[in-house]
C-alpha cells in the first residue's frame, strides 16, 4: 500500500512526476494548470535532483523538452489550452523525430482566451493532430484525482516504450479538484540512456544526430510508413477503458474524464427510473477504444455521448459503431459542466419520448 | 636565413572554384583551371613552385579541401 | 592518396606528416557540404570543427542546427546534434545543457532564426546565463529561403523583400544582436569576428575556442558573431562578396569583442 494523501489534482500529478524519476520539467504558468510548476519549484530539485524550469513561453518550454527528450531523459510539461496550442509546432516536431516526452493538457474553455473554467473542447487538438502533418500522440484521460497519479507513470511508460509523445488530457475541474490518492513510491532517475540518444558522440562509434528533416520525398514517405506502422501497433495493443452494466443495456452513455464521472451518476438515476442504461469510458482516447462500440452497437437501441464542448468525441464514437446504432450527443461548452439531471433530462428527450 | 618551402595538396572532387583562395596567396600561386571536376566546377591548381606553406589558402578554403606542408630549410 | 587529389607537383618530398600545417580536421565528416561555392558557413563550420579537434572533445559535445542553410549542420559535423524548429535553438540548447551540465553545448544560428523569429529564446537563454555557446552567423539575408531581407538587412541593402533597398522608415533598421544581449548579466562573452579573410579566420577561430573555454568555467552565455557573406544571394562572385563585407558590412557590424569576462 503506498503513501496515501488528500491532494490536488495539478499536485498530485506534480507528485507523481517526481517519484516516477522525471529528469526535467519546463513549463510556463497558465491558470488552471500553474499548481504543477508551483508544486514542482517547492523541493523537486533538492529531492531527486530534477530540472524545474520556467521557460519564457510555452513555445519555448515545448522546446527545451525536444532537447532534453533528445537526450533520453524522462521530460515533462504541462499547460492549458492557450499554451498547448502554442506547443503544437514542437509537439509535431518531436512526434516526427520520435522523442519520447509526455506532456499534460488541464483544458479550460475556449475559443480563443476563452475562460479558465473546465472544458473538453481540446478533444480534436489532442486527438486527431494539432500541429502540422500526419502523427499521433498517445491520448490519456484521467477521471480523478488517483488516475492523474498513475497516468504520469503510465505515461511515460508508454511514451519510451514507443518513442512517441504522450498527452494527458485532463480539465480545469480534475486539476483543481481534492481527492484521496495513493501514491507509488519514488522511483529511481534513470542512469543509461538509449542508443539514439545525443549524449555526446560514443567513442569509435558515429554520431548521432536528432531530426524531422528529409528533404528526399521517398524517404519522407518511408518515415510515415513507419509512423504508421507504430500507430497501428499501438491501436492494437494499447487501448484502455472502462465499460459498466453492458451486459443487459439497452442505451449506452459515453463520455471521458470528467464527462464520464458525470455520467456514472447520470447512469445510476436512469436505472433507478427502470432505463437499463449502461456506460462506457475511453481511457484512451488515441488509441480509440473503437471495438467496446462496435459490439454493443450490435444490441443497443442507442448510444448518448456526453462531453463539454460542442460534439468531438461523438464523431469517433459515429466512426467506430458505423451506422448500426443511434449515435447522439449532449453537452455543454465554454467552461460549464452538464449536470447528471441535464443529462438524464436529455436522455429521456431523445432516446424516450422521442423529441429529437 | 631560413627558407620556407611549401606544397599544397588540394582535392580536386571538392573544390567548388570559389577562388578565394587565389586572392589570399600572397606569392600568387593558385588559378583556376579550365578543366571541371565531376561536380561541374572548374577547380584550383597549383601555377608555381613559390608555395611557403603559409596556409592562408588553406585557412580561406570554406571547403577544406587544401592540405599544407612547410619545409623550412636552413641556408648556410 | 586517392585519385580525386592533384598529387602535388613541386615538391611532394616535402609532404609527410613531420611538415604538416594544415589539413583538414577530421572532426569534419566526409560529406562535401551543400552551401554554395564560397560561402561563410562552410569555413564557420571547418574552423569550429577544428576547434573541438584541438579541445578533444568530440565526445562530449553537443550542437543544435537551427532552420536556415546550416540546417543540415549534422551532415557535416562529426559530434551529436540535434535539429530545432525555426529559432528555437537556444531554447532546445537549453533543454540539453540542463540535463547535461556536464558537457559542451553550441547552437548555430543565421540571422532570421536567432535575430527574427528566435529573438525571444535567445535572449532569455542570455538572460538565464545559460551555460552555452550560440555561434551566430550574420550575413544580412534569407539564404535557403532565396534572399528575402533578414533583421540584419543593412540600410539600403537589395533582398527580394527589399528590392529597392531596405527602407529603414517602413522596414525597421537592422538590428545588433550582439550589441542588445551584452549587457545582460548572465552573458559572459559577446564578440563580433568574421571570415572573408585568412587573418579574420584565425581571429574567429580563436574567439570560438575562448568561448567553449569560457563554457568549461561555467561562465554563462557566450555569443560569437560572425559576419558572413551569401554570395548567391547578394548576387555577388564570392570575392566579391567579401569584399562588401569588408566595405559594407563591418562599417556598421564592428569587429571586435563587445564583451568578456571580468577577470577575478
Amino acid at each position: 500500500m503506498g503513501e496515501i494523501k488528500l491532494m490536488k489534482g495539478n499536485e498530485a500529478l506534480a507528485e507523481a512526476m517526481i517519484r516516477a524519476g522525471c529528469d526535467a520539467y519546463f513549463g510556463y504558468p497558465i491558470t488552471p494548470q500553474s499548481e504543477v510548476l508551483e508544486y514542482l519549484s517547492k523541493d523537486a530539485t533538492q529531492r531527486t535532483g530534477m530540472v524545474v524550469l520556467q521557460a519564457e513561453s510555452e513555445v519555448a518550454a515545448i522546446n527545451m523538452i525536444y532537447g532534453a527528450a533528445g537526450c533520453g531523459r524522462r521530460v515533462m510539461t504541462t499547460s492549458s489550452s492557450p499554451g498547448i496550442s502554442l506547443m503544437q509546432e514542437g509537439l509535431s516536431y518531436i512526434a516526427s523525430a520520435e522523442l519520447p516526452c509526455v506532456l499534460a493538457n488541464v483544458v479550460r474553455g475556449g475559443p480563443g482566451l476563452g475562460t479558465i473554467q473546465p472544458s473538453q473542447a481540446d478533444y480534436f487538438q489532442s486527438v486527431k493532430g494539432g500541429g502540422h502533418g500526419d502523427y499521433r500522440l498517445i491520448v490519456l484521460a484521467p477521471s480523478s484525482v488517483q488516475e492523474m497519479v498513475d497516468f504520469v507513470r503510465l505515461s511515460f511508460d508508454l511514451a519510451e516504450k514507443y518513442r512517441n509523445p504522450v498527452m494527458i488530457l485532463t480539465d480545469g475541474a480534475i486539476g483543481q479538484m481534492m481527492e484521496k490518492v495513493e501514491l507509488f513510491d519514488q522511483m529511481p532517475r534513470k542512469t543509461e540512456f538509449p542508443d539514439w540518444a545525443t549524449t555526446g558522440k560514443p567513442k569509435d562509434k558515429e554520431r548521432r544526430y536528432i531530426t524531422s528533416l528529409h528533404i528526399q520525398p521517398e524517404k519522407m514517405e518511408e518515415i510515415n510508413k513507419h509512423l504508421q506502422a507504430k500507430y497501428k501497433q499501438i491501436e492494437k495493443d494499447e487501448v484502455r477503458y472502462e465499460a459498466f452494466n453492458l451486459d443487459d443495456a439497452e442505451y449506452v452513455l459515453t463520455g471521458y474524464g470528467l464527462g464520464a464521472r458525470i455520467c456514472r451518476k447520470a447512469m445510476d438515476i436512469l436505472r433507478e427510473k427502470g432505463y437499463k442504461v449502461g456506460l462506457v469510458r475511453p481511457i484512451t482516447l488515441f488509441p480509440f477504444p473503437k471495438k467496446v462500440y462496435e459490439e454493443v452497437a450490435n444490441r443497443v437501441k442507442g448510444i448518448l455521448d456526453v462531453e463539454m464542448n460542442a460534439g468531438q468525441m461523438v464523431e469517433d464514437v459515429k466512426l467506430s459503431v458505423c451506422g448500426k446504432t443511434r449515435v447522439e450527443y449532449y453537452g455543454r461548452m465554454g467552461g460549464m459542466i452538464p449536470s447528471p439531471e441535464e443529462i438524464v433530462e436529455n436522455f429521456e428527450k431523445l432516446f424516450i419520448k422521442g423529441e429529437a | 636565413m631560413a627558407k620556407a618551402l611549401g606544397e599544397i595538396i588540394i582535392d580536386i572532387e571538392k573544390c567548388k572554384g570559389c577562388a578565394l583562395c587565389i586572392d589570399a596567396c600572397p606569392e600568387e600561386v593558385l588559378s583556376l583551371t579550365n578543366k571541371i571536376n565531376k561536380k561541374g566546377y572548374q577547380y584550383i591548381v597549383t601555377v608555381n613552385s613559390n608555395c611557403t606553406g603559409c596556409a592562408n589558402c588553406a585557412i580561406i578554403c570554406p571547403d577544406a579541401v587544401i592540405t599544407v606542408y612547410r619545409k623550412i630549410e636552413k641556408s648556410a | 592518396m586517392s585519385n580525386n587529389i592533384e598529387t602535388a607537383k613541386f615538391r611532394p618530398e616535402i609532404c609527410v606528416d613531420e611538415n604538416l600545417v594544415y589539413r583538414k580536421p577530421s572532426t569534419l565528416l566526409p560529406e562535401p557540404f551543400h552551401y554554395c561555392p564560397g560561402c561563410g558557413h562552410s569555413t564557420v563550420h571547418k574552423i569550429f570543427m577544428e576547434v573541438v579537434e584541438e579541445m578533444g572533445i568530440e565526445n562530449d559535445i553537443i550542437g543544435v542546427a537551427p532552420v536556415g542553410c546550416s540546417v543540415f549542420a549534422y551532415h557535416y559535423m562529426g559530434v551529436d546534434m540535434q535539429q530545432a524548429a525555426h529559432g528555437r535553438a537556444c531554447a532546445v540548447a537549453t533543454g540539453i545543457k540542463r540535463v547535461q551540465p556536464d558537457k559542451y553545448v553550441f547552437s548555430y544560428q543565421g540571422d532570421g532564426d536567432l535575430a527574427a523569429i528566435g529573438t525571444g529564446e535567445t535572449i532569455h537563454a542570455a538572460n538565464r546565463g545559460e551555460n552555452i555557446l550560440v555561434i551566430f552567423i550574420n550575413n544580412g539575408i534569407y539564404g535557403m529561403t532565396s534572399g528575402q531581407m533578414a533583421p540584419t538587412t543593412l540600410e539600403g541593402m537589395v533582398s527580394t523583400t527589399s528590392p529597392h533597398g531596405r527602407d529603414v522608415k517602413t522596414q525597421g533598421y537592422p538590428l545588433k544582436m550582439s550589441e542588445l544581449i551584452a549587457p545582460l548579466p548572465g552573458v559572459a562573452y559577446v564578440t563580433r569576428q568574421s571570415v572573408h579573410k585568412p587573418a579574420n579566420v584565425r581571429k574567429a577561430k580563436k574567439a570560438l575556442r575562448q568561448a567553449l573555454e569560457y563554457q568549461k568555467q561555467g561562465l554563462g552565455f557566450c555569443l560569437v558573431e560572425i559576419v558572413s557573406n551569401c554570395p548567391s544571394n547578394w548576387r555577388m562572385t564570392p570575392a566579391q562578396a567579401n569584399q562588401y563585407i569588408d566595405e559594407k558590412m563591418l562599417a556598421f557590424y564592428k569587429l571586435g569583442d563587445i564583451k568578456v569576462p571580468e577577470v577575478k
